[in-house]
C-alpha cells in the first residue's frame, strides 16, 4: 500500500537500470577485457562502492529524514556494517589462521594442530 | 531424459510413496469438487492476506512436514535396531537422514514459529494486520512451494543425499552428480526469499504498528522474541542465499568456488553455511523462549518473573549468535587460537541462557500453577533443555570436541535443545493459543496422553545416544557394530513412543474439531493476560474494533481491572483494510516452475518461469489497489454477535 498517487518511480527505476549497468560493465571487466588482474580487480572494488551507494540512496531510505519525522537509519546501517565486518574478517580469521595457502611448493602447516581434516591448502585466497 | 530417470525407480518403499501421493492427491481433488469447494479455497485461503489464515496455514503445513520428517525418523530408528533386515540401503539411509535435517529445521520447525508469530504478534500489539499483508502472502506461498519442490525429489530425481549440511565437496557436482542436491539448493533458496520477506514484515510491524501507547519495554515477550528473532533473520538469511546462490553456480554453470579442482575452497561453504546456520539455530528457540515464557507466566498466573532480564538475554544470545559458528567445525584443524575464541564465545553464551532459565524458574516460585496441557509442555521443557544446553557447554570445548565431533552425544544434543526447545514450544503454543485460531480448546484429556507418549518417548529416545556416542557410535551410520545394539533398539522404541504421542495429538485436533464446546468468551484460559485474549473468539478479520491506550506490560489485566474492552461503541471508526489478492500464489507458482527448471538444468523451463515472475513483479509494481473500508454499522454488527451482546 505505498505510494497514494500514480505517479512513475523515476528514482527507483534510474536506479534499477544503474545497478544493472554496473553489474554488466562489471561482468565485461572479469570476463571480456584485456585488462591486468590489478586494473580488474580494483575497477570492480570501485564499482562495487558505487553500486552500495546507489542501493542506499535510491532504494534504501537513507534520504528519508528529509521527508518525514524519521531521521538517518544510522542504527541499521552500523548493524549491517557491524555483520559485514564479521563475515569478511571472521572468514579471513578462520579460514587462514594457521594455514599457509602456499601454492608454490610445500604444502606445510604452521601448527602441528592441523592433523588433517578435507581441507588443505586448496585455495590461495578467500573473495573469489 | 529417460522416464525411468525422472522417476525415482526400484525402491518398494519410494512405490508406496508414489502410490500415496497419487491416492491422497486424487482423494483431495475429489472431495473439493465434490463439495464444490474450488471457490471456496480460492476466495478464502489460497488468496487471503490476513495475518491469522496465512498463520493457520503455515501451522498446517509444518504439521504435515513433521509426520513427514517423522516418518523419516522412524524408517532410519527401524533400520539401525534392525539393521541386518537391510530395510533401508545405504544410499537410501543417506537420503533419508539429509531430508529429515532438512525437512525438520527449515520446513517444519521455522515455518511452525512464523505460523504462530502470524497469528498472535500482531493481537499482542494492538494492529489490524502485519505492516505488508501482500508480502505476508507471498513468505508464506515462497515456502510453500519450496517444500514442495523439496519434496517431491524422493519420487522425481531423487533426494539429496549429502546431509543438512550439505558439506563441499561431497554436495558439489563432481561427487553429486544429478538433480538430486540441486533440489536442496532450490528449495532452499525458493523458501528462503519468503523467510527474509517474513523477517521484514515483523521487524517493521512490531516497530511501527504497536498500539497507541505501548513502548518498546511493554510489549509480550512473545512479540520481544518476534522482532529479535526478525533481526536475525534479516542479517543471517542473505549469507544462506549467497552461499547457495554459488554452489547453484558451482553445480549447474561449472564455477568452482567450493570444488576441489580450480582453487576451489570447500570448506568454505562450511563456514557459509554455518555463519547463517549458527543463527538459523537461534531462529528457531528465540520464538521459543518467548512462548515459554508467555505460558507459564499465564499459568503460573503471576507476572513473568524479570522481564528487562529476559529481554536483555535474548538480545544478547542474537548477538552472540553471529560469534561462534566455528564451533560446528572445530576439527577443520584451523589451528588451537581460532578454536580457543570460539569455543569462549560458544561458553558465552550460556550465561543469558541461564538467566533466562532462572526467571523461569522465579516465575513459578511460589505461583499456584493450572496444569494444563500447555502449561505442561512448557514445564518438560526446562529440566529436558537444561540437559541439551549443559552438554552443549560440553562440545563448546574445543579440545573434548575432538572426541565428540560428528558422534551421537552430538545427536542426542541438539535433538534434545532442538525438540525439547522448539518442537515442546509448538505444542505448548499450539494448545495454548489453538482457541483463538479455532474457537474451541484441544481435549485436555487426550493432549495429556499425547504429552506423556511423547515427552517420555523423547527421553528414551535421545538420552541413550549421548551413551552411544560416548562408545564411539558416529552419526550418519546406516549400520551398527553389535556394542551399540542395546542402546540403539531402547533408541528406537522411544521414538515410536514419540509417534504415537504424534499420532494422539492428531487424532486430538480431529476429535476436539467434532466434540469441544465452543469458546463464548476471548480469553479462553481464563487467566489471559496480554492483548490477544481481549478480542473476541473467533477473532474479527480485522482484529480490534477499537484499540485501546496501553499504559502497562500486561494490557489486558488492565484492561480488565479498568471494566474496559476492544469494543468501546462510542469511538467506532471505519476501518482500514487490505484487499484479497491471488497475485503472490500465481507469482510463487511461476518462481517454482523457474526453480524446477533449474533443479533438472533445463534453462528454457528456467528463464520462462522467472520471466514469468517478472511479469508478475511489474504487475504488482502498477497495482494500485488501496484497500477497502469497513463501516461502522458492520463492526457493531460482528462484534455483537461474537460478543454476544
Amino acid at each position: 500500500m505505498a505510494g497514494h498517487n500514480k505517479r512513475i518511480p523515476t528514482q527507483h527505476v534510474v536506479g534499477f537500470v544503474l545497478s544493472i549497468a554496473l553489474t554488466l560493465l562489471a561482468t565485461w571487466a572479469a570476463l571480456g577485457s584485456n585488462l591486468s588482474t590489478m586494473w580488474i580487480i580494483s575497477g570492480i572494488m570501485i564499482l562495487a562502492v558505487i553500486q552500495a551507494g546507489i542501493q542506499l540512496f535510491m532504494f534504501m531510505h537513507v534520504v528519508e529524514f528529509e521527508s518525514q519525522n524519521g531521521h538517518v537509519p544510522w542504527n541499521m546501517m552500523f548493524h549491517g556494517a557491524v555483520l559485514a565486518a564479521i563475515i569478511v574478517a571472521g572468514s579471513l580469521f578462520t579460514m587462514s589462521f594457521g594455514f599457509t595457502h602456499n601454492h608454490d611448493g610445500d604444502h606445510q602447516h604452521e601448527q602441528h594442530e592441523n592433523d588433517g581434516q578435507e581441507q588443505h591448502d586448496n585455495g590461495e585466497h578467500e573473495g573469489h | 531424459m529417460q522416464l525411468d530417470e525422472f522417476f525415482v525407480t526400484g525402491e518398494p518403499l519410494i512405490y508406496a510413496g508414489m502410490v500415496s501421493i497419487v491416492l491422497v492427491s486424487a482423494a483431495i481433488l475429489f472431495i473439493l469438487t465434490y463439495f464444490k469447494k474450488w471457490g471456496w479455497l480460492w476466495r478464502e485461503w489460497l488468496t487471503t492476506v490476513d495475518h491469522k489464515k496465512i498463520g493457520i496455514m503455515y501451522i498446517l503445513s509444518a504439521l504435515a512436514m513433521l509426520f513427514r520428517g517423522g516418518a523419516d525418523a522412524l524408517m532410519m530408528r527401524t533400520q539401525l535396531a534392525f539393521p541386518n533386515m537391510n530395510f533401508l540401503n545405504a544410499q537410501h539411509y543417506d537420503e533419508i537422514f539429509t531430508t529429515h535435517g532438512t525437512v525438520m529445521i527449515i520446513f517444519m520447525a521455522m515455518p511452525f514459529l512464523i505460523g504462530l508469530m502470524n497469528v498472535i504478534v500482531p493481537l499482542q500489539i494492538g494492529a489490524r494486520d502485519v505492516a505488508f499483508p501482500y508480502l505476508n502472502a507471498l513468505s508464506f506461498w515462497s515456502f510453500l512451494f519450496g517444500a514442495m519442490l523439496f519434496n517431491i525429489s524422493f519420487v522425481i530425481g531423487g533426494s539429496p543425499d549429502a546431509g543438512w549440511t550439505s558439506y563441499t565437496p561431497l554436495a558439489g557436482a563432481a561427487m553429486s552428480p544429478g538433480p538430486g542436491q540441486n533440489f536442496y539448493l532450490m528449495g532452499l533458496q525458493l523458501s528462503g526469499i519468503g523467510t527474509l520477506a517474513t523477517g521484514v514484515n515483523f521487524m517493521v510491524t512490531i516497530l511501527k504498528m504497536r498500539a497507541p501507547g505501548m513502548k518498546m519495554f511493554q510489549m509480550p515477550i512473545f512479540t520481544w522474541s518476534t522482532l529479535i528473532t526478525s533481526f536475525i533473520i534479516v542479517f543471517a538469511f542473505p549469507i544462506l542465499t549467497v552461499a547457495l546462490a554459488l554452489m547453484t553456480l558451482d553445480r549447474v554453470f561449472g564455477a568452482q568456488f567450493f570444488t576441489l579442482t580450480g582453487e576451489g575452497m570447500p570448506m568454505m561453504w562450511a563456514n557459509l553455511f554455518w555463519m547463517w546456520g549458527h543463527p538459523e539455530v537461534y531462529i528457531v528457540i528465540l520464538p521459543a523462549f518467548g512462548i515459554f515464557s508467555e505460558v507459564i507466566s499465564t499459568f503460573a498466573r503471576k507476572q513473568l518473573f524479570g522481564y528487562k532480564a529476559m529481554v536483555w538475554a535474548i538480545i544478547l544470545i542474537a548477538g552472540l549468535s553471529f560469534l561462534v559458528w566455528v564451533h560446528h567445525f572445530f576439527t577443520m584443524g584451523a589451528g588451537a587460537f581460532v578454536n580457543s575464541v570460539f569455543s569462549i564465545s560458544t561458553m558465552l553464551i550460556a550465561v543469558p541462557t541461564g538467566v533466562k532459565i532462572f526467571n523461569w524458574l522465579g516465575t513459578l516460585y511460589k505461583s499456584r500453577i493450572n496444569n494444563t496441557v500447555a502449561m505442561m509442555w512448557s514445564l518438560a521443557f526446562i529440566p529436558s533443555f537444561v540437559l541439551g544446553g549443559i552438554t552443549g557447554v560440553m562440545l563448546g570445548m574445543a579440545s573434548a570436541d575432538y572426541q565428540f565431533h560428528n558422534s551421537y552425544f552430538l545427536v542426542a544434543h541438539f535433538h534434545y535443545v532442538l525438540i525439547a526447545g522448539t518442537v515442546f514450544a509448538c505444542f505448548s503454543g499450539l494448545v495454548f493459543w489453538y482457541p483463538k485460531m479455532f474457537g474451541h480448546k484441544l481435549n485436555e484429556t487426550l493432549g495429556k496422553w499425547s504429552f506423556w507418549f511423547f515427552v517420555i518417548g523423547f527421553h528414551v529416545c535421545f538420552f541413550p545416544q549421548y551413551f552411544a556416542g560416548l562408545d564411539g557410535m558416529p552419526r550418519r551410520v546406516f549400520t551398527i557394530i553389535p556394542e551399540w545394539m542395546p542402546l540403539n533398539i531402547i533408541s528406537t522404541v522411544g521414538a515410536f513412543g514419540m509417534g504415537i504421542g504424534f499420532a494422539i495429538f492428531i487424532f486430538t485436533v480431529v476429535y476436539s474439531y467434532r466434540y469441544s464446546e465452543r469458546e463464548k468468551t476471548g480469553d479462553s484460559w481464563g487467566d489471559g493476560r496480554t492483548l490477544e485474549w481481549a478480542t473476541p473468539t473467533p477473532v474479527p478479520f480485522y482484529n480490534f474494533a477499537t484499540v485501546p491506550h496501553v499504559n502497562s506490560q500486561d494490557v489486558y489485566m488492565s484492561l480488565k481491572e479498568e471494566g474496559k474492552t476492544t469494543f468501546e461503541e462510542d469511538e467506532l471508526e471505519p476501518i482500514h483494510m487490505p484487499s484479497n489478492t491471488g497475485q503472490p500464489f500465481i507469482m510463487m507458482a511461476f518462481l517454482f516452475i523457474a526453480s524446477f527448471g533449474v533443479v533438472f538444468e533445463w534453462m528454457w523451463m528456467a528463464i520462462a518461469g522467472l520471466a514469468a515472475g517478472i511479469v508478475m513483479m511489474i504487475i504488482r509494481s502498477f497495482d494500485y489497489d488501496e484497500g477497502f473500508h469497513v463501516e461502522v454499522d458492520e463492526i457493531k454488527r460482528t462484534e455483537r454477535s461474537t460478543r454476544g451482546l
